[in-house]
């Protein structure tokens, strides 16, 4: 499916694998159990790894991890469950974690602007999806009441003026 | 949402109910799919055919014109449909009470 | 970009203490309503199923009712100025059916408009600095507090500029608008709660320590509805610098770990009594390892809100003894109370009157206190938990033409705290929820107890009605506490007898089976008529209630059966 990068549609080079095919070169995208389960043996890998992190499952618990991976996946198993925005927040907050940021599952648009300001970088989109609809989503509210991690420079009081990439 | 989930099967003839989705306001499946605003005219099935009709009450929702469809049980009194359960005999009928508040009002 | 940015600033009672937007505020608020006219716009074309526009429409305080589309306007923690409710008044005329219905959370709805008109609605509230934002959904919803801040002599702490700040760093948040459930704040800054802290998601009492330092005490997980519960204390201290960030640990946490699959456990208070001391130590726990930096609430930020409520210009007074006018004086007993400035008093409004839907005015009674709050208030209102208004600082010397004014216009009953100043919820007449009916049975009991002078002699007493087990009418907090529910396609009502949301807060207990419509006043009628046949001299059913326990109650509602 179509990924979101900045407004835009993006070339996407992870490849997702399930928890038994074997890995290709390719950046890949790995389930959390098999990664948990062959953490050592995935040491010595030299192409880029992500995990996907189920939203019931804190990301403390592949913190010792999170060195080695360049991408974590988050998902909204519906758009009411915003488990992945807090997930979101502690990876970037709490972690420090650097890396890729994606948040799939069932995502709308008038959720994207909120996403990055938590620290997603990329969303998947639905087939078909008019990224200037998801441009607009992101652009349609340039000022924030609270502390993000999105970038933005504080103006007075509680609010500040976000900047949009 | 103003939708009373309905699992078990009709034994009383129906009527199919929504909200107009502009103005939110109650209506009824009327014949030929279309919706009315007076249960009087609202198309009554059978409850054999309860499926069929929520079916075709599901059509409006599909077209954005109604939002909330469900079906609800009526008896015949004096020939006009009379639904059988409190709260649909009242929303059929508008609020029980005034509509403005008693009390006061400027002269003018 | 949008043509609401730039438009001037509207005209103010000049000492009316609301918190003052200013260009950045506004341009905000612009953005916002901008976004959600095209959410309509998108699903009056059908671009926007319902399933998806539903969770929009919440956010932006847009129910659909058991008749129309209804409009929840957020009157932040129940302040207001006279031209906003000249605008309210308004916009009930023009768009609603001539009134509107002030509801326990401080706010108002309109019950009778049109999704096609929501866009011009919220363009007419921003002329006003208002909106409908977080006023539903799952998100946290506008924060309430005590109607009498500033003017109440038993106030230690300004809550208005704590509600205040906890209101813009609610707006909008992005981690928190996908909660499992709503979420509602509530906060005090005098020790005698009035604003029901212990029965919500979050309650805050703003204190001072010995040194005179500013800090909160904060209580989670309490709340009404399916399974009421009184919250837990999760610290007997934040310092100030320290609230927002320790607000973000709680919620974080709660959206963490709330439950998502079962709406009827998904609210905060499920989560603290299952999680127990544990939830307190997960909290300490994510506020322990946050980035205290970012979160920190700066005294400065503080001090310029605080700004926004400095005391008006209050003249030089002495306190003055009453005229001597027995119908005035009736109200007066109810309806004025003590003020921190010597020669001045507050108002309570009721929106009580008998037969009347409780927590209704009409836009004339609007435009009528928003005059004399004009004259009287330094142009100040402020909506209460009760469903009634405020005039929070009024002359003594003009107390007696603020009555008259009030008497005039079907306001002045004199009812504040008595049998007749019931909370009820829209119920069945409005609501698409409701089991039962909940206005007409409130209607029904002021009738029963019109006469003044027996409710006078019967002194305080909480009549709460829900026309749901979603308790919006907080009937469990009652002292005598009415719940409608659906038996057979029929309404009946449940009595619970001996509940409270003050300081000592309880959760009213069952008396037994449920009445029909019709019988239900006579219940009422004989439960009083028991705590009269009980009560020691001057006592309060609640405390004749606790004294005699349920049975006597119980015994007299069931001997025929
Ligand atoms: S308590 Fe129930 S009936 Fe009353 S307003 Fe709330 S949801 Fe509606």
């Amino acid at each position: 499916m179509p990924l979101l990068e900045d407004g835009r549609i993006v070339d996407d080079p992870w490849v997702t694998v399930a928890d038994d095919a074997p890995l290709p070169e390719a950046p890949t995208i790995l389930p959390l159990a098999r990664l948990q389960r062959e953490a050592a043996a995935l040491a010595g890998r030299n192409g880029p790894l992500g995990v996907a992190l189920p939203p019931d499952v804190a990301p403390e618990a592949i913190a010792p991890l999170l060195g080695r991976l360049a991408l974590v996946e988050l998902t909204l198993p519906s758009f009411r469950d915003g488990r992945a925005f807090t997930q979101a927040r502690a990876l970037r907050e709490h972690h420090g974690y650097t890396g890729e940021i994606r948040v799939g599952g069932h995502v709308i648009p008038d959720q994207y602007l909120a996403l990055l300001r938590c620290g997603a970088s990329t969303v998947v989109v639905p087939e078909g999806a008019d990224p200037a609809v998801w441009d607009a989503a992101r652009r349609v509210i340039g000022i924030a009441y609270q502390h993000s991690a999105a970038p933005g420079h504080p103006l007075s009081l509680l609010r500040r003026k976000l900047e949009v990439a | 949402m103003s939708s009373t989930p309905k699992a078990r099967p009709a034994t009383a003839p129906v009527v199919f109910t929504a909200n107009r989705l502009r103005d939110g306001r109650v209506v009824w499946l009327g014949a030929e799919g279309s919706w009315v605003e007076a249960l009087a005219a609202a198309r009554v099935f059978p409850p054999e055919a309860a499926a069929e009709g929520l079916a075709l009450a599901k059509q409006g929702e599909r077209q954005q014109q109604v939002v909330g469809v469900y079906g609800v049980e009526i008896r015949h009194l004096a020939g006009a449909p009379v639904p059988l359960k409190f709260r649909e005999r009242l929303r059929a009928a508008g609020p029980s009470i005034a509509a403005e508040p008693a009390g006061w009002r400027l002269a003018s | 970009m949008n043509v609401i940015a730039s438009r001037p600033a509207p005209q103010y009672p000049p000492h009316a203490r609301t918190y003052r937007y200013d260009e950045i505020d506004r341009e905000f608020l612009a953005e916002r309503i901008a976004e959600f006219s095209d959410q309509v716009a998108r699903r009056l074309r059908g671009e926007l199923t319902e399933d998806e526009f539903k969770p929009l429409r919440l956010m932006n305080g847009l129910y659909l009712q058991l008749h129309a589309y209804m409009l929840r306007i957020a009157i932040p923690y129940g302040l207001l100025n006279a031209t906003q409710l000249r605008q309210l008044a308004l916009i009930a005329r023009r768009w609603d059916r001539g009134f509107g219905h002030f509801t326990t959370r401080q706010n108002i709805q309109f019950n009778w408009t049109k999704l096609e008109d929501v866009p011009d609605i919220l363009r007419a509230l921003a002329e006003v600095d208002m909106h409908a934002i977080q006023t539903s959904g799952n998100c946290i919803r506008n924060v309430t507090t005590d109607e009498y801040a500033g003017a109440t002599p038993d106030e230690v702490v300004d809550p208005r500029v704590y509600a205040e700040i906890l209101r813009q760093w609610s707006t909008l948040h992005p981690e928190f608008t996908w909660l499992p459930r709503k979420f509602k704040i509530a906060i005090t800054g005098s020790p005698n709660d009035r604003v029901a802290a212990q029965v919500h998601d979050i309650g805050v009492l703003a204190k001072r320590n010995v040194a005179g330092a500013m800090g909160f005490e904060v209580h989670a997980g309490g709340g009404l509805g399916r399974t009421p519960l009184i919250g837990r204390k999760l610290r007997d201290w934040v310092p100030e610098d320290e609230f927002l960030g320790y607000m973000e640990a709680v919620l974080r946490v709660y959206n963490a770990l709330g439950q998502r699959d079962n709406i009827y456990k998904a609210r905060i208070k499920i989560l603290v009594r299952d999680l127990g001391d544990a939830f307190v130590e997960m909290v300490e726990r994510e506020y322990a390892t946050m980035p205290r930096d970012p979160y920190r609430l700066d005294p400065a930020i503080v001090a310029a809100i605080a700004a926004h409520f400095a005391p008006p210009p209050f003249a030089a007074l002495n306190d003055i003894a009453p005229p001597e006018d027995p119908e005035f004086a009736a109200w007066a007993s109810r309806s004025v109370r003590p003020h921190r400035q010597p020669g001045y008093a507050s108002v309570t409004i009721s929106l009580k009157p008998v037969g009347g839907i409780p927590g209704d005015a009409s836009a004339d009674q609007m435009e009528v206190v928003a005059a004399l709050a004009e004259r009287h208030s330094f142009g100040e209102i402020r909506v209460s938990h009760v469903q009634n208004l405020v005039l929070p600082h009024v002359r003594q010397d003009e107390l007696f033409a603020v009555w008259q004014g009030l008497r005039a216009a079907g306001l002045a009953t004199p009812n504040i705290g008595l049998i007749s100043d019931i909370i009820a919820c829209p119920g069945m007449d409005y609501c698409a929820l409701a089991t039962a009916r909940s206005i007409p049975v409130a209607q029904r009991i002021s009738e029963r107890f019109a006469d003044l002078d027996r409710q006078l002699d019967l002194g305080e007493c909480f009549v709460n009605i829900s026309g749901c087990i979603n308790a919006c009418g907080h009937h469990h907090v009652g002292h005598i506490g009415i719940l409608g529910v659906d038996k057979r396609g029929e309404e009946v009502y449940q009595v619970t007898l001996g509940g409270s949301a003050t300081n000592d807060a309880a959760v009213g207990e069952l008396v037994g089976p449920a009445f029909s419509y019709d019988d239900i006043v006579d219940a009422i009628e004989t439960i009083i008529r028991t705590h009269v046949a009980h009560r020691a001299l001057g006592e309060r059913f609640i405390d004749t209630y606790r004294r005699i326990g349920l049975t006597p109650f119980k015994e007299a509602l069931y001997a025929a059966a």
